[in-house]
């Protein structure tokens, strides 16, 4: 595979004119869009607008049946989810989707999956490279729980942890693969304001720390016209409005979706 | 040319009566349904259950010596408190918990009622008599085993009781609607707890009926339970939630394994019958995985 | 107030995924393998290391590989018998091929025969869970039956696996490991305790390295697995492959060491229920909690057959089996209603509570 890097502020993805349909439920039809490297794109819209299946499509979890979708200046027709995740794509989930059997760092650290390299057999011995590997990578993986603030959880099962701190350990599980591109369903999504607030600062940070272009799905407008840098509105799977939060508030098309005032 | 006659008789002889214990297999498997498509529970004592009934209305029978439609209503009766049981004592114990968790608890019954069957009734293999009529006729030179016809127009005639019971009672609107989503349900005051007790009692019911058949054919004893296994791979290719599913899948099972026992049997050692229907299950599970009649699971995140 | 981790300060990571972090622990079981390797020989009898001690360490082995699959990687099996056969006849397959082409001598060590047997279970395993691919849950379980009476069908048909013996049983060769016959039980039981032991520390290494999280963020949420990047093809496979070179080792140390001669039948559908069962009441997902469930039930028949005659109750050899098959099934259903987690979990409970004794928090 050919490497592409992709400097800041060019297109890192682009989606041409996708249509999905479930039988004969459409879910998203004919929808263009793109995500610059760099930035915070938000994808909004009401209930049932497509914006889930929206990602599901970048990730290659669902296969759209007509359209491109175009990553780091490759096309790419048909991929697996794990494709993906190895060129450079995390998410989190709308409906929070961790390995509830086990503990935040071991969560964290399947998300450092790809880069762990030892074989079935050096790690029934636990012994030399396998270790030291399994040492880095929790090296890695701790710096994540610092940045996260979630120290105290570190060993605790991720079933019995409220939600706000699911779905911080959810971002955790999806940084520690150093994402190119990170994709957020809803992060905040049943969360209170205080959490709200801690979310956008780790959303934020990521973006502009590690320099992490990030996809996210959101409700809260308050949020989403604060964070983002861009914003697409889909309705009924369809595109109704794209571009700068200002814009996109002014929008005639997007006020009607969102009144009601256009059905 | 007679030869060839002898052949297509011979070859529709096998066909017919692997038809028709497939019948019996359907039997079997649309215990499993009801029950699947009731509560999501993948009941796994189904063939225990079918033992249990079956030994029953023998142990009455020859404990109390009643005539065998006494001990029938009898048998009723204890699966129907089975049934109350296990919802009293195992499922509603476990509501919410995974699906495998559950079918694991079904095993748990199986064993538990294999060997409570057999404490109460004894060991032995009984004599199942409720007026079957066995041996065979002939019919333009196809010999037909006349207690497999009887389970075939019986395992038919269930069906279409079911699909009436479904259809046109009130409690079967309930419970198709339970099976559709069970929340929803509870939200327009459908009680789940009778539910599963009815749905159970009436697997019960499906399973003495069951029972009876294969009692009368091999005897009521334990091997019935592996023969129960059978269901298994039927159900894989009619699908967990249909019952024409169970009845159609239970056709190919039991044809396609009398046919292979006769004609590829021979070249491997023959005894194929133990495993040639899970592999046919297997093989075609590769190509459709939700079965024959199930429908398509869309996946979500 | 003696199990106490306070003044065990960790200063690397290293340190803090240590399989036993905690001093106490460490020494537990420093004892626990003390009197396993020396006190049972020299203090027991040879009843109890034969009858009791070999059998339960096997099937414990046999434990740990479903527990790999069902307990770590969520993939239920029905068919670990089967795979327990192949390990065994192939392992009878390799000594008598080392006999014939070394003319009496074995040429090829006995501790290799079984690992190869393992092997070829592993493959025969991987075979199987090809279907685990596309189809899941109980329809998996379905397949896995396939296996188990598929291959216990084709032990019993082709006269190659068994050398063509005429009742189909076969008979294994002497335990001989670099020119030392193991012969009392007492060997025996040490020859099949270091193959537990090393695999069982095996195991625990594979289920907390990146193989092992990947096998149990399958079991956990296979979508969300396969989205972070796990590949389902390698994680399963490998899952199988794992567990049935566990069951494999343990079928062949079953043939070879416990029973000594072997047929078929030895591993049928009841040998695979009673294997799920141990895991179940052990406890899914923890390596440990197999060796409770295997001794649990290696126990409980052995406790029924002695108890009520002791207390002067009579009852028959049919009655006990049938209670047998009672109180496992009630067993099953009680634990899945109170501890979902087994034996084990009770376990580390009890550790937790102790930690903190005297006081309640």
């Amino acid at each position: 595979m050919v490497e592409n890097t992709v400097k800041p502020g060019e297109i890192l993805l682009s989606v041409e004119d996708i249509s999905l349909s479930f039988g004969a439920v459409r879910a998203i039809s004919e929808v263009s869009f793109d995500i610059k490297k760099g930035e915070v794109r938000a994808i909004i819209g009401p209930n049932g607008a497509g914006k889930t299946s929206m990602l599901n499509c970048i990730n290659g979890f669902y296969h759209p049946q007509q359209g491109t979708i175009t990553y780091k200046g490759i096309t790419r027709s048909a991929m697996k989810p794990y494709e993906a995740a190895a060129q450079g794509i995390a998410r989190t989930f709308q409906n929070v989707a961790l390995f509830k059997g086990m503990s935040t760092l071991d969560n964290i650290m399947t998300g450092r999956n790809l880069k762990m390299k030892s074989g079935i057999l050096a790690s029934t011995l636990w012994w030399g490279k396998a270790q030291k590997e399994e040492m880095e990578h929790r090296r890695f993986v701790e710096d994540i729980i610092d940045f996260l603030e979630i120290e105290a959880i570190r060993k605790t099962p991720v079933g019995r942890l409220p939600y706000g701190l699911q779905k911080r350990v959810e971002l955790g599980r999806a940084l520690a693969a150093e994402p190119e591109l990170l994709l957020l369903d809803e992060p905040m999504a049943g969360m209170n304001l205080e959490e709200k607030q801690d979310m956008c600062r780790f959303i934020l940070d990521v973006n502009d720390e590690f320099g992490t272009t990030i996809c996210l799905i959101e409700h809260d407008m308050g949020v989403v016209m604060d964070i983002s840098d861009r914003v697409m509105v889909l309705d009924y799977g369809g595109k109704i409005g794209d571009g700068v939060p200002d814009e996109v508030r002014n929008d005639q098309n997007v006020i009607d979706a969102y009144l009601g005032g256009g059905h | 040319m007679e030869d060839i006659i002898f052949e297509l008789q011979f070859f529709l002889e096998v066909l017919i009566s692997g038809l028709l214990t497939g019948s019996l297999y359907s039997l079997v498997a649309l215990g499993f349904v009801l029950i699947f498509k009731a509560s999501g529970v993948f009941n796994f004592a189904q063939g225990a259950m079918m033992l249990f009934a079956a030994l029953s209305l023998v142990g009455f029978q020859e404990l109390l010596g009643v005539h065998w439609t006494v001990a029938f209503v009898m048998a009723i009766a204890v699966m129907v408190l089975l049934a109350w049981c296990v919802e009293k004592f195992v499922l509603g114990k476990l509501v919410n918990q995974e699906p495998i968790i559950l079918f694991m608890a079904t095993i748990g019954i199986t064993f538990f009622l294999d060997g409570f069957g057999q404490t109460l009734w004894g060991s032995d293999i009984k004599v199942m008599d409720v007026g079957l009529p066995t041996g065979s006729f002939d019919m333009g030179g196809i010999f037909i085993d006349k207690l497999e016809l009887v389970a075939g127009f019986t395992a038919g005639a269930l069906v279409l009781a079911l699909a009436l019971f479904f259809n046109k009672t009130k409690i079967g609107r309930a419970l198709r609607a339970v099976a559709d989503d069970h929340q929803a349900a509870l939200s327009v005051g459908i009680s789940l707890r009778t539910i599963w007790i009815i749905v159970w009692s009436v697997a019960g019911l499906v399973g003495l009926v069951a029972g009876i058949m294969w009692g009368s054919k091999l005897g009521v004893q334990f091997s019935l339970t592996l023969l129960a296994l059978k269901a298994l791979p039927v159900l894989i290719l009619g699908g967990f939630t249909s019952i024409p599913g169970a009845i159609v899948g239970g056709l190919i099972i039991g044809s396609g394994e009398k046919l292979a026992e006769i004609y590829i049997g021979p070249f491997v050692g023959g005894a194929i019958e133990n495993w040639f229907a899970y592999m046919l299950a297997m093989v075609f599970l590769l190509f459709r995985p939700q079965g024959l009649f199930g429908e398509k699971i869309i996946e979500r995140v | 107030m003696f199990y106490r981790e306070a003044g065990q300060f960790k200063s690397s990571y290293k340190e803090d995924q240590a399989v036993f972090p905690i001093l106490q622990d460490r020494v537990g079981v420093g004892l626990m393998l003390l009197v396993a390797f020396i006190g049972i020989p020299l203090l027991t009898s040879e009843y109890f290391i034969s009858a009791i001690m070999t059998p339960f360490l096997i099937l414990a082995l046999a434990a740990i590989g479903l527990n790999i699959l069902t307990g770590y990687a969520g993939q239920i099996s029905l068919g670990t018998g089967g795979f327990m056969a192949v390990g065994a006849f192939a392992a009878y397959k390799f000594a008598t091929f080392s006999i014939a082409i070394g003319g009496a001598e074995t040429t090829i060590p006995l501790v290799v025969t079984i690992l190869l047997a393992g092997v070829v279970a592993a493959l025969v395993g991987v075979m199987f869970g090809i279907p685990s691919l596309r189809i899941k849950g109980f329809y998996l379980a379905v397949a896995t039956l396939a296996a188990q009476f598929f291959i216990e069908w084709v032990l019993v048909k082709f006269g190659w696996f068994t050398n063509y013996s005429p009742s189909g049983i076969i008979t294994a060769p002497p335990l001989e490991v670099m020119g030392y016959l193991f012969d009392s039980p007492g060997e025996k039981y040490i020859f099949t305790l270091s193959f537990v032991a090393v695999m069982a520390l095996a195991a625990k290494n594979l289920v907390r390295s990146h193989i092992g999280r990947g096998w149990m963020a399958i079991r956990d949420m296979d979508i969300a697995a396969e989205i972070i990047g796990f590949r389902p093809l390698h994680t399963k496979l490998s899952a199988f492959a794992v567990s049935s070179f566990f069951c494999g080792v343990a079928g062949a140390l079953w043939a070879f060491v416990h029973l000594g001669t072997v047929e078929p039948e030895a591993f049928g559908i009841n040998r695979s229920f009673a294997i799920l069962f141990m895991v179940i009441i052990g406890g899914m997902g923890s390596i440990i909690g197999s060796f409770i469930g295997a001794a649990f039930i290696t126990l409980l028949p052995i406790f029924l057959s002695n108890v009520p005659p002791m207390i002067g109750w009579d009852i028959g050899v049919d009655m006990i089996s049938h209670m047998e098959f009672m109180i496992f099934g009630a067993l099953i259903i009680f634990f899945l209603i109170v501890e979902p987690h087994g034996l084990a979990r009770l376990w580390s409970i009890g550790k937790e509570k102790l930690r903190s004794w005297p006081f309640p928090y």
